[in-house]
């Protein structure tokens, strides 16, 4: 039985695709078959993300429209035998599609593939509800920011709302100099907010900046946010892996020496 | 900055956190902070008939953690924190 996980946050921007992109990759070498669904019509990027976006020639809507059989509009990757791109129109909008539609689609994927893996657009507006409608799994990817978990908190509601039970938190960007500072929000401050069991944590890494620009997911390799996602797969495949450690509320003593550090810094300016 | 200030000072995450917590029982119940000041005073205009309160010094807010549990599912509730001067008998 396939397992659909739709990607989601509210906010744009804390890394819904890239999150994506590197869970379906690291599922996809473990072995699973993995179709990656590109749910943002009119703003395609999962494409891109994957380096995959010179072989698109139909896509999502082409499929719900009858233009071409389902298996046209599933990209190979250039890697994975087991992981397939749906990618999404880019010239079209949301509205073209309706959530009967989108479950439909997915239930046709389901003997298929392991894994369906939706990358849901930002907002909560007709593209969000198509992105959920077929989902029996979401990841909310949030930072550690204000609005980033305002967002989170109000998409966990309509998560409800719309019944999907099974909600985990990836917390994104995370800096541990920033928390130990007592400049970032720790991580025990996020989840007892947003009150989600939680599957990851990825820290603010530079590669994933990289990774995006090569197009090549970093899952698995030797980078502190590719461990990060390979831990988020392995968990989701229900091993036990311990969560990394970023720091904790700040004692008097480390703000003492913070203090001292910055005044150094001062002095030296 | 004096050296009795870094006590005093709440970092940035203190911040966000207790500016978060704030704004998301406001968001999660749709009611705002000028509703929840109606309540306050409504609340107090009712009690007031019956025994003399603190108005002034008296606490209405909704926390997201109460003892009210509905299908094993924690509720946010509503509670007022009023101080009694004296009992009218």
């Amino acid at each position: 039985m396939s397992e659909v996980i739709v990607v989601t946050s509210g906010k744009g921007g804390v890394g819904k695709t890239t999150t994506s992109a590197n869970v379906g990759t690291g599922l996809a070498e473990m072995g699973k078959s993995v179709v990656l669904i590109d749910a943002d019509i009119g703003l395609r990027n999962l494409d891109v993300v994957m380096g995959l976006e010179n072989r698109i020639v139909y896509n999502l809507v082409d499929v719900i429209e009858g233009n071409c059989r389902l298996k046209q509009a599933l990209i190979k990757d250039k890697r994975h035998t087991g992981l397939f791109l749906m990618p999404a129109a880019q010239t079209r909008d949301k509205n073209c599609v309706t959530p009967g539609q989108m479950v439909k689609l997915i239930d046709s994927l389901r003997e298929q593939f392991d894994y369906i893996i939706l990358d849901c657009p930002a907002g909560i507006e007709q593209g969000f509800q198509n992105a959920i409608a077929g989902a029996d799994h979401a990841i909310v990817v949030t930072t550690p920011e204000v609005s980033a978990i305002r967002d989170a908190d109000r998409i966990i509601g309509l998560l409800e709302a719309n019944e999907i039970r099974k909600v985990d938190l990836v917390l994104n960007r995370l800096r541990q100099d920033l928390i130990r500072r007592g400049e970032m929000m720790t991580v025990d401050d996020v989840i007892d907010i947003l009150g989600l069991p939680l599957l990851g944590l990825v820290p603010d890494d530079e590669n994933v900046v990289i990774a995006t620009n090569q197009g090549e997911p970093l899952v698995g390799k030797n980078t502190e946010a590719g461990q990060a996602f390979y831990n988020i797969c392995k968990r989701l495949e229900g091993k036990e892996v311990p969560f990394r450690d970023f720091g904790k509320n700040i004692t008097i003593w480390t703000r003492f020496s913070a203090f001292f550090k910055k005044n150094l810094q001062e002095e030296r300016a | 900055m004096s050296l009795f200030s870094i006590f005093k000072r709440k970092t940035s995450s203190q911040i966000a956190r207790d500016r978060l917590k704030i704004l998301l029982i406001s968001d999660r119940v749709n009611c705002s902070p000028e509703m929840m000041e109606l309540i306050k005073n409504d609340i107090a205009q009712v009690i007031s008939k019956y025994m003399q309160i603190d108005a002034s010094s008296m606490e209405v807010q909704i926390a997201k953690t109460g003892n009210a549990a509905r299908n094993g599912k924690k509720m946010p509730v509503l509670y007022a924190n009023i101080p009694i001067l004296d009992l009218r008998s």
